[in-house]
């Protein structure tokens, strides 16, 4: 007898189940799919930052031939938004423009030229109101108001203290305060943003291809601004070429083309260019920080005081929910005690800002890391030796309540310190000449699996899977969990292959389409891995049951005595089974097609708790953590810095699939890179000046360091056989990695982001100024 | 103005009218349905649209369609051989060179045209024939990898 065995599909290096239509040309994106009779949308935008509407004169652009339907604020008078508590926009403006490209008409024409032809004809008058660029300025005591609702344009002012910050700083034996800026970066997926949305005006029903990290979003917003039951409203998510945050809101692309369809009576297809695509960007905001850390002399964190300031843009977005997470995510990573937050989220005329890979975590990560490093070398201690001093011990809850039962930081931090070989290099790089200097650096990161609660809580489960299976034997899962390149589908097949023990060819996913799939709360906030896993196995759990019972009435046993080998079922050693496949005719006779569902729902413990207004941010089922080492040769005299090198170790719990956690995490790695080093939009009095990849530095293939990645299995208790997050808790740690490297090189500290050459070499030849100086008046 | 070019397209012969304007990227993607070709820029910032002409990498944004008449033109899904996946499309595949996978046909084809004339490529000269692709994912990590892995199956065999 053949020795059957289950086959396992955890935990190796398996290649994307989509990756052939992926390198074949044949996966469809949405501006591929082309259909007959399909009409070009196009967006006219606002030239103005900050202007009451007089009036929008569409009467020459409506004259044009070809032009078949456009729309304006008139046609729509309802808001959208990501945050049920903050839907402060519309999809073309009304009333008032509030910054520089804001969507404000739109025209479906014949072909592209047409539309383009009626947008240059379209005219606005305005009165203009005072337009501001800065946080500050939007802060002033006589600064106009953007929206009505909001006072100060003050988006969210958060605030908490957690013990006395005052009483640990007296308490410390040295404590520090670090200025920093880290400007506003945009995602940059590949992909420009693009809807399809076909009206069929004879049963008043729409179908629309978005784009999205969340087809259930889109859903949402498109009923409420079309003004239609949501049972009338199909939504299809093709592939995805990217996200990184940007796409889990609804963006004005989606609704603004539903509407142009519906108002035509048709198909219409917009694709946005480059240009329009950064100003959609819902990236990271510019953000400020002050930052105060005290410490022992042993390295132990007294006390944290940190104040942030994020340019929010001109709309509500995600901004509440993100200068939240600046706040609570201080916490998780460290055993701190006493902390002091007070976060601002302006409101400025600039793009609004969102979600971007790290939310709302990184630029103040960037700074706590900094000035860690700066106060270990006051003290004369190693970096390592400080974060070993702060470690926290799981399972336990932070002092804001977040829960924690894996922390594989350690093992992080010792695998980066051993494989850098830190103790052996550090500060004994030798110089060479020519003005090239090395140096070695280190910082820690961490993110969540997916917020514990999600944003538009239903009290409906947090994931739901269905399986179903007929008369052909293959695994039919169906998800709502959108895969945008980070592999959710290849984790879901592998997920259900693993319980059922069959291999992975069995198994079949479909995904993206609300008429068919489950809804998911999408793909956002590194949920789906943990969440939808979870509800996958539960749901090949109950598949799996239904087989046993099926295979024990056909072998005449009792279903706890049925051993399901994947390919067999049989009862004992000695009993020749039944195969899967005479397993599936046996169930089907019970009803028909079988299909099974399988949920997830997070524990309340893990909701974060009520210490202060908004704290429920943060709250996770488990936290991912990284540790990196960063070396750099800086040249002295053009300021250019080279990473030579980076090593990064990022505990995801368990890998369900190596090939994907290496490429997440080396992904995020260099993600950070850009921000750090290159990435940084800019504007000219609210005109964006950088709406291209060569003004707006994505680092090439040329600029790009070889990232040595390590897994760190500390195997989670909830999570899908152990897993949590792997695709963005390593970006943060690569920023002050970076800087606190270059300061090891030539001891200069670079606070305001990105650090260009321009940067460098002007920070080198003021400590080389300074220095002469000081030399001159005698020596310091 | 349209003129009639004549080109082979994917080893087809094909005789169309294009306006003079009109770019190769759009008569791929809109005249001919080859969508594998991808626009992810505004011209000339990003790759993804990268085809070959005879058998050299162009980007097929900055190339008018008009000038390819006369010439061999080869898109993403002209690679790979009896439904197989080819060299270059194995290693994206197998190594993780692809992700989102919307700048993949622009890589795929920027590799593919550097194993056809350096079948044994340096690190350097990996960098320096994908230097013009922008990539958001991966970190360009695997990238490398699977280029090097498709040129060891090139060397068993394996057309590019």
């Amino acid at each position: 007898m053949n020795k059957v065995v289950p086959a396992h599909n955890i935990g190796g290096y398996i290649p994307l189940i989509d990756g052939p239509e992926k390198v074949s040309g044949r996966a469809k994106y949405t501006a591929d799919i082309l259909a007959p009779n399909m009409l070009a949308g196009r967006i006219y935008r606002s030239p103005y930052s900050h202007a009451e509407i007089l009036d929008v004169d569409i009467s020459e652009a409506l004259k044009v031939p070809g032009v078949k339907a456009i729309v304006t604020g008139a046609d729509c008078d309802k808001t959208f938004g990501v945050l049920p508590i903050a839907r402060s926009e519309h999809p073309l403006a009304r009333d008032k423009v509030r910054y520089r490209g804001e969507p404000v008409a739109a025209v479906a024409a014949i072909d592209d030229a047409t539309a383009l032809e009626a947008i240059r004809r379209i005219r606005m008058k305005v009165r203009e109101l005072p337009a501001y660029y800065k946080s500050q300025d939007a802060l002033a005591p006589d600064a106009v108001q953007l929206h009505e609702k909001k006072p100060g344009n003050l988006e969210r002012d958060v605030f908490f203290e957690l013990g006395n910050v005052e009483q640990a700083f007296a308490d410390s034996d040295l404590v520090r305060e670090g200025v920093y800026n880290c400007p506003e970066v945009c995602q940059v997926q590949m992909e420009m943003h693009a809807a399809i949305a076909d009206y069929d005006a004879v049963r008043d029903r729409i179908t629309v291809h978005a784009s999205t990290q969340v087809p259930y979003y889109v859903h949402m917003m498109l009923s409420d601004i079309l003004g239609m039951d949501m049972s009338r409203i199909r939504v299809i998510k093709p592939h995805v070429g990217g996200g990184f945050g940007c796409r889990t809101e609804t963006l004005n692309v989606e609704l603004i083309t539903a509407l142009l369809a519906r108002k035509v009576g048709g198909v219409v297809r917009t694709v946005v260019n480059r240009e329009e695509t950064f100003i959609t960007h819902r990236g990271r905001p510019e953000t400020d920080i002050k930052l105060r850390i005290g410490l022992k002399k042993d390295g132990r964190i007294t006390g944290v005081e940190c104040e942030a300031f994020q340019r929010g843009g001109a709309h509500s977005g995600y901004g509440v929910v993100t200068i939240l997470y600046a706040g609570s995510m201080l916490y998780a990573i460290y055993d701190l005690k006493h902390v002091k937050y007070i976060g601002k989220r302006v409101l400025t005329n600039t793009p609004p800002c969102g979600a971007f890979r790290g939310h709302g975590t990184v630029d103040v990560r960037f700074a706590f890391e900094s000035l860690l490093d700066q106060m270990a070398s006051e003290l004369g201690l190693d970096p390592f030796a400080v974060r070993r001093a702060n470690l926290l011990h799981a399972p336990t809850f932070t002092d804001n309540d977040l829960m924690i039962n894996s922390y594989g930081l350690p093992e992080c931090l010792d695998w980066v310190e051993q494989a850098s070989g830190w103790k052996e290099r550090k500060g004994k790089i030798p110089r060479s000449n020519r003005g090239l200097r090395k140096g070695l650096g280190m910082a820690c990161s961490h993110y969540i699996s997916g917020a514990s609660k999600p944003v538009n809580w239903t009290g409906e489960p947090h994931a739901t899977v269905k399986i179903k299976v007929d008369f052909d034997g293959s695994i039919v899962v169906m998800s709502g969990a959108a895969d945008i390149g980070q592999g959710s589908s290849t984790i879901l097949v592998q997920s259900v292959a693993e319980v059922l023990g069959l291999d992975l060819s069995r198994v079949r996913v479909v995904t993206g389409d609300s008429e068919v799939v489950p809804k998911d709360n999408g793909s956002y906030s590194s949920r789906v891995t943990f969440m939808v896993g979870n509800a996958a196995i539960d749901a090949a759990r109950n598949l799996k049951a239904v087989f046993v019972r099926a295979a024990a009435r056909m072998l005449d046993a009792r279903p706890e005595d049925i051993e399901c080998l994947g390919e067999v079922y049989r009862a004992g050693a000695q009993d020749k089974g039944a195969t899967f496949e005479e397993v599936v005719v046996e169930a089907l006779k019970d009803s028909g097609t079988i299909t099974v569902t399988g949920n997830y729902s997070t524990i309340p413990e893990s909701h974060g708790g009520k210490k202060y207004r908004g704290s429920a941010i943060g709250g996770t089922m488990g936290y991912s953590y990284s540790a990196q080492v960063v070396e750099v040769t800086v040249d002295e005299e053009t300021g250019v810095v080279t990473v030579d090198k980076v090593w990064v170790a990022h505990d995801c719990g368990k890998a369900l699939n190596r090939l994907s956690v290496e490429g997440q995490v080396q992904g995020s790695v260099w993600m950070g890179l850009g921000q750090a080093m290159s990435e940084e939009t800019g504007y000219h009095e609210g005109l964006l000046m950088t709406g291209n990849m060569l003004d707006y530095r994505v680092p090439t293939i040329q600029d790009s360091p070889p990232i040595e990645c390590h897994i760190v299995e500390s195997n989670d208790p909830h999570g899908p056989f152990g897993a949590k997050e792997a695709g963005e808790g390593s970006l943060a740690a690569f920023l002050p990695a970076l800087t606190n490297a270059i300061h090891d090189a030539i001891g200069i500290r670079y606070n305001d982001l990105p650090v260009t050459p321009d940067r460098v070499h002007e920070a080198i030849e003021k400590h080389r100024r300074a220095a002469a100086r000081g030399k001159s008046n005698g020596g310091a | 103005m349209a003129r009639l070019i004549e080109l082979v397209l994917n080893d087809r012969k094909r005789v169309d009218a294009v306006p003079d304007n009109l770019l190769l990227l759009d008569y791929l993607r809109e005249v001919a349905g080859l969508t594998g070709t991808k626009t992810g820029c505004d011209g000339g910032e990003c790759g993804a649209c990268t085809v070959l002409v005879d058998n050299r990498p162009m980007l097929s944004c900055l190339t008018l369609a008009a000038s390819v008449d006369g010439r061999k033109v080869e898109t993403v899904e002209a690679l790979g051989r009896d439904g197989q996946l080819s060299a270059v499309q194995r290693g994206f595949h197998e190594k993780l060179g692809s992700q989102c996978g919307y700048c993949t046909p622009g890589f795929v084809m920027a590799s593919v045209g550097l194993l056809r004339s350096n079948p044994d490529p340096t690190d350097d000269e990996i960098l320096e024939a994908l230097g013009s692709n922008i990539c958001r994912c991966t970190g360009y990590v695997k990238i490398i990898e699977a280029v090097k892995f498709a040129a060891g199956l090139q060397a068993q065999g394996v057309a590019p």
